[in-house]
């Protein structure tokens, strides 16, 4: 058998993409620290873009691919304002632990 | 050579996530985190996307890592602190990752008429993504343009000091493990 002429099948591509969608709410969900929060859910995205891909891979649609344009777009916006919101956090309290960000008034 | 392309950078995307989850240190996770990203673009290509293979390097890689690495050499951010967590993570939230990437996968494994990948398969053209972009969805374009420039103006007047911003000296309160 030839390793070289092999192909994928595109399950194998979803099932990545599930799995990293996966350790992306993980991360969410163990770690402690804002950046690393929001770091994770970057990963989510990145998970859901794959399938996107894919998907525009198995149907020969250019629009699937364009979607994940726009959702990267959107993804730079989000990291923009988000960080901006981390850093007036940091401002006010002094620290990124969520643990000691439990109180919506400054 | 799909295949082992496939295997080699599968696998450093699932060691780069797995890596980021595992560093106790933010600087240390965002440096896998872009691990993650940059063998992505690498199986974006692969599947023939290789104008969303730039993109990724560029706006992933590039741009949106770099602000991060940036805000944490910025708040000094260290070491975490392990905690507890909460007990509605542990209680419902883990299961539930498991129950939905279960679902997931049986759903993928079971459907049928999935096709396959491969290199000779060719790639989708810059060209013909562009034509597709600047004529049926010339107005989302443009609708995201207005986006990113409120997302600058946000991130401007979110982070510049204002005027009743005083620092306030925060009690440092200690973390009851909940």
């Amino acid at each position: 058998m030839n390793l070289f002429a092999q192909e994928v099948p595109l399950s194998w591509y979803l099932l990545l993409s599930a799995a990293l969608f996966s350790l992306g709410v993980v991360g969410f969900l163990i770690k402690r620290n804002l950046i690393t929060i929001f770091m994770s859910i970057e990963l989510m995205l990145n998970g859901v873009n794959l399938s996107f891909v894919t998907f525009a891979h198995q149907w020969h649609q250019v629009k699937g691919q364009i979607f994940v344009f726009f959702v990267m777009m959107v993804a730079a916006a989000e990291a923009a304002v988000g960080l901006a919101i981390i850093i007036a956090i940091f401002r006010a309290r002094a620290t990124l632990a969520v643990d000691r960000i439990d109180r919506m008034k400054l | 050579m799909h295949l082992i392309l496939f295997f080699i950078f599968a696998g450093l995307c699932l060691a780069g996530a797995i890596n980021m989850l595992l560093q106790s240190h933010p600087i240390a996770s965002a440096l896998s985190l872009i691990v993650v990203m940059t063998s992505l673009a690498v199986l974006y290509l692969l599947l023939g996307a290789e104008f969303l293979a730039a993109a990724q390097i560029i706006v992933y890689a590039g741009a949106i890592m770099v602000l991060f690495t940036f805000v944490v050499m910025l708040l000094n951010a260290g070491r975490e602190e392990r905690t507890q967590g909460s007990r509605v993570a542990s209680l419902v939230g883990f299961p539930a990752v498991a129950v939905i990437l279960a679902l997931i996968a049986t759903v993928i494994l079971h459907v049928q008429g999935l096709g396959t990948a491969s290199l000779s398969q060719g790639i989708t053209s810059t060209e013909e993504l562009s034509v597709v972009l600047f004529t049926k969805l010339l107005l989302p374009f443009e609708v995201t343009s207005v986006l990113i420039l409120i997302a600058i103006l946000g991130a401007v007047a979110l982070a510049r000091r204002g005027h009743g911003d005083q620092v306030v000296s925060v009690p440092q309160k200690k973390t009851e493990g909940r």
